[in-house]
C-alpha cells in the first residue's frame, strides 16, 4: 500500500565543518501531489534535496524513491527523478538544444526530437533553441534548467526555488506549467521563499527550520489549525487610547485611532461578542466590521519567530 | 550499464576539444614541432648517434610521450574541474550513472584527445626525420594507449583535488614538465651518474618513454617488460584512487 512515492527516514547530515544541517528528518511525499517545503535561508532545504538526488552524502538515514533505495538501487531511483537546482548551473558555451540533449543522454534515454521540441515550446524557449546559454537572460536560464530536468520525463520533480529571479509574468506561466505537470501525474516538490507560491499551488506544506521539520500538513488544515483571523473594526470617532476595560494584547489601535484590530483563533471561543458588548459599554460606536484570514506568510513568521524566541 | 550516458559524456568532452582546436590540438603540435626544429634538426646534428639511432630520431618517442601525457592530464583535469567549478557536476552526479561510467566517459575522451595529438605529432616527426619506421607498431600502440589512459585517470584525480585554477595548473607545470624532461626525452638515463639513474627509476614517465622508444627502435633504458609492468601498475594505482574518490565523494560530493 505504498501511496508514498518518496520516503525520507531519519536523515541526518553533518557537514565536514561539523555543522549539523539536518536533524533526523523524516518526510513522506504522496504520489502525484505538490509538496512545498518552506523554510528560511539555511534551513536545510537544498541539503535535503541534494541527499535525495545523490549530490550530498547523508550522515545517516534512508531515502526510498518510488520503492527503490536511493543508494543501493540508485539507477532505478534516479531514473524517475528530475532535479532543478537552486543555482543556475549551466555550461555557458553550449546551446540550449545541446544542453537539453546532453541532459537526456545522461539519464540514459534515447534522444527524442519530439520531446525536445515539446519541452522547448512548453518553456517558451523554442526561438532560443540555437542560442548559447551565455546569450540568455537569467529567467531564460532558469527555464533551461527546468527543461533539463523535464528531459528525463520524471515522475518526481524537484524545484529548488524555481521562481527566484523570474518576473511576475513568467512566474505565473511557471505555475501553469507546474499545474500541467501535476495533471499528468508528476509529483512535484518545491522549495520557495514566496509563501504565496506555496499557498497557491501546494497540496501539502512542510515547514523546515534549523534542519528540523516543524510541521507537515495539508495546506487547508495548516491554514485553519495555525491560522488566526483578524476582526477589523472601524470606529465612528477616533480614540486616543484603547479604554482600560477592553485592553488586551490581542487588540491593536491603528489608523490614527480609527481602526481597532482584534486577532483571534478560529474554532472555539472567539471572544468577539464579549468585545463588542464591552465596546458598547465603553460608548464606542462602531461603523464597520470586517474579518481577514491570516496568510501563510503570517503563520510562517509566527511559527519561526516563536521557535527562535523559545531558545 | 548506462551506455547512452557514458557516450554522452564522451561526446560532450570530445566536442569541447574540437570547440577550441587552436588551443587543444594546434598548440601542442606547434610546441612539439619547435622541439624537433631546435633539438632535432639544429642541435641534434652536433650530437652523435645514441645506441645506433640518430639523435633526431632518438627524441621522437619521448616527444610523443610527453605530448600524450601532458594532454591527457590537462584534458581530463579540466574536463572534471570545469563542471565542479560551474556547478554542472550535478548533471552526472544525479543521473543514473555508475562511478565507473562517469570515470570511463571522461577518461576515454581525454585519452582520445591525447592519442589524436600523439598521432599528429608522429606525422609531424616523419616530416622532419623522413623516417616512419616503427619496429613494433602494436607495442607502440599498447604503450601509447595505456599511458594516455593512466594520465587521464591521473588528470581526473588532479581535477577533483584542485579547488582553484592555480592548483589545476600546478601539477602540469611544477611536476609533469620536470618529470618528463628528467624522464629521458632528450637523453638516455644511462648517461646519468649512477645515483641519478637510481633516482630516475622512481619516475613513472621514464618507463613510458622507454617503453615507446623500445617499440620504435628496439633499444631502451629499461626492459620493455619492466616498462609495461610499471605503466600497468601506475594505471592501476590511479584507477584505484579515482574509484576511492568517487566512492567517498571526496571533494566532489559534500
Ligand atoms: N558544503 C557545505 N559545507 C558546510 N555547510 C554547508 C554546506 N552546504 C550547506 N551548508 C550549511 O547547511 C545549512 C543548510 O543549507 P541549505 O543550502 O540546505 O539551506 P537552504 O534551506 O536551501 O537555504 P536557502 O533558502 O538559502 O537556499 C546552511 O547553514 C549552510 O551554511
Ligand atoms: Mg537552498
Amino acid at each position: 500500500m505504498s501511496k508514498n512515492i518518496l520516503e525520507i527516514k531519519d536523515i541526518d547530515k553533518v557537514y565536514k565543518n561539523d555543522f549539523e544541517a539536518l536533524k533526523k528528518v523524516s518526510l513522506s511525499i504522496h504520489d502525484g501531489e505538490i509538496f512545498a517545503l518552506l523554510g528560511p535561508n539555511g534551513a536545510g532545504k537544498t541539503t535535503l534535496i541534494g541527499i535525495i538526488c545523490g549530490l550530498v552524502n547523508a550522515s545517516s538515514g534512508t531515502v526510498t524513491v518510488d520503492g527503490h533505495d536511493h543508494i543501493i538501487q540508485y539507477r532505478k531511483a534516479r531514473s524517475v527523478i528530475g532535479l532543478v537546482p537552486q543555482e543556475l548551473y549551466l555550461d555557458p558555451f553550449l546551446t540550449v538544444t545541446q544542453t537539453l540533449t546532453i541532459a537526456r543522454g545522461l539519464y540514459g534515454k534515447q534522444h527524442s526530437n519530439a520531446l525536445l521540441k515539446k519541452t522547448l515550446e512548453d518553456l517558451s524557449l523554442w526561438d532560443k533553441k540555437d542560442n548559447k546559454v551565455q546569450e540568455l537572460s537569467g529567467g531564460m536560464k532558469r527555464r533551461v534548467l527546468i527543461g533539463k530536468a523535464l528531459m528525463n520525463e520524471p515522475k518526481i520533480l524537484f524545484l529548488d526555488e524555481p521562481t527566484a529571479g523570474v518576473d511576475v509574468e513568467l512566474r505565473h506561466s511557471m505555475w501553469e506549467l507546474v499545474a500541467t505537470l501535476k495533471s499528468r501525474g508528476t509529483t512535484i516538490i518545491l522549495t520557495t521563499h514566496y509563501i504565496e507560491e506555496a499557498q497557491d499551488m501546494a497540496d501539502r506544506i512542510g515547514i523546515i527550520q534549523d534542519g528540523e521539520i516543524k510541521i507537515v500538513e495539508e495546506k487547508s488544515v495548516l491554514m485553519s489549525k495555525l491560522g488566526s483571523k483578524k476582526l477589523i473594526i472601524g470606529l465612528e470617532h477616533a480614540c486616543d487610547t484603547i479604554p482600560p476595560s477592553i485592553t488586551s494584547d490581542k487588540l491593536v489601535l491603528s489608523d490614527n485611532g480609527r481602526t481597532l484590530t482584534y486577532t483571534y483563533k478560529t474554532g472555539g471561543k472567539t471572544g468577539i461578542t464579549e468585545l463588542l458588548s464591552k465596546l458598547k459599554a465603553a460608548n464606542i460606536s462602531v461603523h464597520d466590521i470586517s474579518t481577514q484570514e491570516t496568510s501563510l506568510e503570517e503563520i510562517f513568521v509566527d511559527l519561526t519567530h516563536d521557535n527562535s524566541t523559545q531558545k | 550499464m548506462n551506455l547512452i550516458g557514458l557516450t554522452t559524456i564522451y561526446k560532450k568532452e570530445m566536442a569541447r576539444t574540437f570547440r577550441v582546436p587552436g588551443q587543444t590540438l594546434i598548440s601542442p603540435v606547434l610546441t612539439t614541432a619547435l622541439y624537433f626544429i631546435v633539438f632535432g634538426s639544429a642541435v641534434g646534428r652536433a650530437i652523435p648517434e645514441l645506441s645506433g639511432v640518430s639523435y633526431e630520431l632518438y627524441i621522437v618517442p619521448g616527444l610523443i610521450m610527453m605530448a600524450l601525457l601532458t594532454n591527457a592530464l590537462s584534458a581530463a583535469s579540466s574536463g572534471i574541474y570545469f563542471p565542479k567549478f560551474i556547478g554542472t557536476k550535478y548533471e552526472f552526479l544525479s543521473a543514473p550513472l555508475s562511478h565507473f561510467e562517469i570515470i570511463a566517459g571522461h577518461t576515454l575522451a581525454a585519452a582520445s584527445r591525447a592519442l589524436i595529438i600523439g598521432a599528429i605529432i608522429y606525422c609531424v616527426s616523419i616530416f622532419f626525420t623522413r623516417d616512419a619506421t616503427v619496429a613494433h607498431p602494436i607495442l607502440a600502440i599498447v604503450f601509447s594507449v595505456l599511458t594516455a589512459i593512466s594520465f587521464s585517470l591521473f588528470g581526473l584525480i588532479i581535477g577533483i583535488w584542485a579547488d582553484s585554477f592555480e592548483k589545476l595548473a600546478l601539477f602540469p607545470t611544477l611536476i609533469i614538465t620536470p618529470l618528463s624532461f628528467l624522464g629521458g626525452i632528450f637523453y638516455s638515463i644511462d648517461m646519468l651518474p649512477s645515483f641519478w639513474q637510481k633516482i630516475s627509476l622512481i619516475n613513472p614517465i621514464v618507463y613510458m618513454i622507454s617503453g615507446l622508444r623500445w617499440s620504435f627502435f628496439g633499444i631502451s633504458d629499461v626492459d620493455p617488460i619492466v616498462s609495461f609492468t610499471m605503466i600497468a601498475l601506475f594505471t592501476f594505482a590511479c584507477g584505484m584512487l579515482i574509484a576511492w574518490i568517487f566512492r567517498t565523494g571526496y571533494r566532489i560530493k559534500s
